[in-house]
């Protein structure tokens, strides 16, 4: 078995986060969970179609990156998009109704699962092919720079976040768009939700240098390696890459140690991976590790977090029903949104 | 009037749409400091500055994705193919994101961007650098593509693709960079989904695009003098195509050849042929021809590069042979 790498330590000050703030991110890791088994049951009941990413197992790197955001800031993300969506404020109801193909979905029923878009929150995608996604988050940065210092609009200091996995750190756009990035120093956050596993491939068989923060140095840029099952040490480096990035000071590239509880999709038998490794991952769940920190900060009591829970799953309950009662896209409409006219 | 070489013409169309709208840039290989391989964006660096005249590294899928990126966030990029060959490095974001993300997303995003560069068979360049992407693009959703041949139209249609909302594929033609024509001196856009009559008659509709245009006027001469009468319409829009323009040609003429620089096989004339059958079969006299580029890679060697691309002889002659029924 191969050799697993020691996470880096992080001893979070509890003054670091008001209870208020603390009580976001739970929200926003039990909403992207809850989701997520919401849809594997679907999945599973033949309500929904395709190929499905599930993301549980990676909620911290989620919330602990996108909740650091403001709203005019830009998310980009993968083929495993449902839980980067929800944390970048699209409601559940329309994800949900997406991956039921409804009219009321944020892509219309156009998209699925993989192509999730909402113009209204900044969520530049929902990309399915690998890799295609970092470019256009590229293109989001680069926007912003333009127009503070080609037209002069110093309030355009937004930061984009653009998510993808270990297996795309292979792939030339990665590299390409690094390169890119550090020359014009762009306000932009390359997150790598490092998960091991790119469907049945290693992550160690993939790539000569595993080690993905590193690959940040020969382009002057600053890697960061973070345990992504601790929403507070994502958080943190998460703050100070923003702050760089909104100061003018150019792209951080995160490498997040995370992993996925699930298979690659649900059309994925998981028979690769071994059990003790899934054990060991399991053991560190980071909405486990997250509660155990707010009660023991005084930051929130359990029974406040069981409030959040049950709200959380009236909401999952809710968008279901919402998918589900919702209608069809019109046959009238098959040729609609392929031209700008349209 | 001010007689302008093409490729003056389309710089002018980038500099007066710089100039009218601040959200227009433009991205490429040596399109800044350089000022562009055929000199199309020549001092617009110095005008406009670094960030509005980008020069990129040589990352052909990565640029047009970031391009992609800026069009969807409001900012309209003009991208610069080197040479259009090389946008097969970009296919993916072509293809994937630039066509069919605005269909994907429900109408979340529109994508007004314009990649513009030299296609076609040059003198000599070799079969990577000879090579004609409209037909390989042609099949993609949600890509408008446009093929300009004259110095007043590679303006107005240029400016026209830089105002449009959608991905626009903007072919030019390496042979072409230096033709004449006196231009206007007030500002004009050219339509991008019409068709041009080159020449009005009544025996045969010609159909052509591109420098293929070129080849099929000097073949009309030789025409002319034996009192045939063809009429020549440059498709401009090779997708999408012109069809009131084209079926009115064809209910006059009942006859059309297509002269083309693409391959056959999966070309644009088989595109027009197999819409031609669904539309106006009845219509026609004989079947339509199609003169093509053969089915190769493009020969460094002169003489069997001459043979690869179709020459005006050739489009005279099944011109005849069309009129005369010999099909």
């Amino acid at each position: 078995m191969v050799q697993e790498r020691t996470l880096p330590q992080f001893q979070a000050p509890p003054a670091q986060i008001s209870p208020e703030q603390g009580l976001v991110l739970y929200e926003d890791m039990i909403l992207g969970r809850f989701f997520e088994d919401k849809c594997a049951e679907m999945y599973y009941r033949g309500k929904m179609f395709g190929f499905v990413h599930l993301y549980n197992g990676q909620e911290a790197v989620s919330s602990g990156v996108i909740k650091s955001l403001r709203s005019d800031d830009y998310v980009c993300s993968t083929y495993r998009d449902h839980v980067h969506a929800l944390s970048a404020g699209v409601p559940a109801k329309n994800v949900m109704a997406e991956l039921f193909g409804k009219e009321t979905g944020c892509s219309k029923g156009r998209g699925g699962s993989m192509h999730l878009f909402s113009s209204e929150h900044n969520l530049l995608g929902g990309f399915a092919f690998i890799g295609e996604g970092i470019p256009v988050a590229l293109g989001a940065a680069f926007q912003s720079r333009y127009r503070r210092d080609a037209l002069g609009d110093t309030s355009a200091d937004q930061v984009t976040a653009c998510f993808f996995g270990d297996g795309t750190s292979n792939n030339g756009q990665f590299f390409e768009c690094l390169n890119m990035a550090a020359l014009w120093k762009l306000p932009i956050l390359f997150v790598v939700e490092n998960n091991k596993w790119a469907i049945g491939m290693a992550h160690e068989r993939a790539t000569s240098q595993p080690e993905i923060y590193k690959k940040a140095s020969v382009f002057g840029m600053p890697g960061i390696e973070v345990d992504g099952m601790d929403v507070m040490a994502v958080r943190a480096v998460a703050q100070e890459a923003i702050a760089r990035a909104r100061a003018g000071e150019g792209p951080t590239l995160i490498e997040c140690l995370t992993y996925r509880f699930r298979g690659h999709s649900l059309a994925d038998p998981d028979e690769l991976r071994s059990k003790a490794e899934k054990e060991a991952w399991l053991a560190r769940d980071p909405i486990k590790r997250f509660e155990a920190y707010l009660v023991e900060h005084n930051l929130a009591e359990e029974g406040t977090l069981k409030e959040v829970r049950d709200r959380i799953q009236t909401t999952i309950d809710d968008a279901l029903t919402f998918a589900e009662d919702s209608p069809e896209p019109s046959p009238d409409d098959l040729y609609k949104y392929i031209f700008a006219e349209d | 009037m001010a007689e302008t070489l093409l490729f003056n013409a389309l710089r002018e169309a980038i500099d007066e749409e710089m100039g009218r709208d601040d959200t227009v840039f433009v991205l490429g290989e040596d399109v800044g400091v350089y000022g562009g391989s055929y000199k199309v964006t020549k001092d617009l660096y110095n005008k406009y500055g670094e960030l509005r005249v980008l020069d990129t590294p040589i990352a052909e899928n990565s640029f047009t994705g970031m391009a992609v990126g800026a069009a969807m966030t409001g900012l309209r990029p003009i991208i610069e193919g080197m040479n259009m060959g090389f946008l097969l490095l970009a296919f993916n974001q072509i293809a994937n994101n630039a066509g069919m993300l605005r269909y994907t997303s429900g109408g979340n995003y529109k994508i007004p961007m314009v990649i513009r560069g030299p296609g076609g068979v040059g003198r000599q360049l070799g079969a990577e650098h000879s090579q004609r992407l409209e037909a390989y693009f042609q099949a993609v959703p949600g890509l408008k593509i446009v093929a300009c041949s004259t110095p007043y139209n590679a303006k107005g249609l240029l400016k026209a693709a830089i105002r449009d909302d959608n991905p626009v594929l903007f072919f030019e033609h390496v042979l072409l960079y230096n033709l004449k024509e006196d231009l206007p001196n007030h500002e004009y856009v050219v339509p991008l989904d019409k068709a041009e009559i080159v020449r009005s008659g009544k025996d045969v509709t010609i159909l052509t695009y591109s420098r293929m245009r070129h080849h099929v006027t000097q073949a009309v001469k030789g025409l002319e003098k034996k009192g045939i009468d063809p009429e020549v319409i440059d498709l401009i829009s090779l997708k999408p195509l012109d069809f009131d323009t084209i079926g009115q040609s064809i209910k006059k003429t009942h006859r059309v050849i297509i002269v083309e620089e693409c391959m056959k096989t999966g070309g644009i004339g088989a595109e027009i042929i197999a819409s031609i059958n669904d539309r106006y079969f009845d219509e026609l006299d004989a079947p339509v021809v199609r003169l093509s580029s053969q089915d190769i890679p493009t020969p460094y060697n002169g003489k069997l590069e001459t043979l690869t691309i179709v020459q005006p002889k050739q489009i005279e002659a099944a011109v005849e042979n069309m009129v005369a029924l010999k099909v």
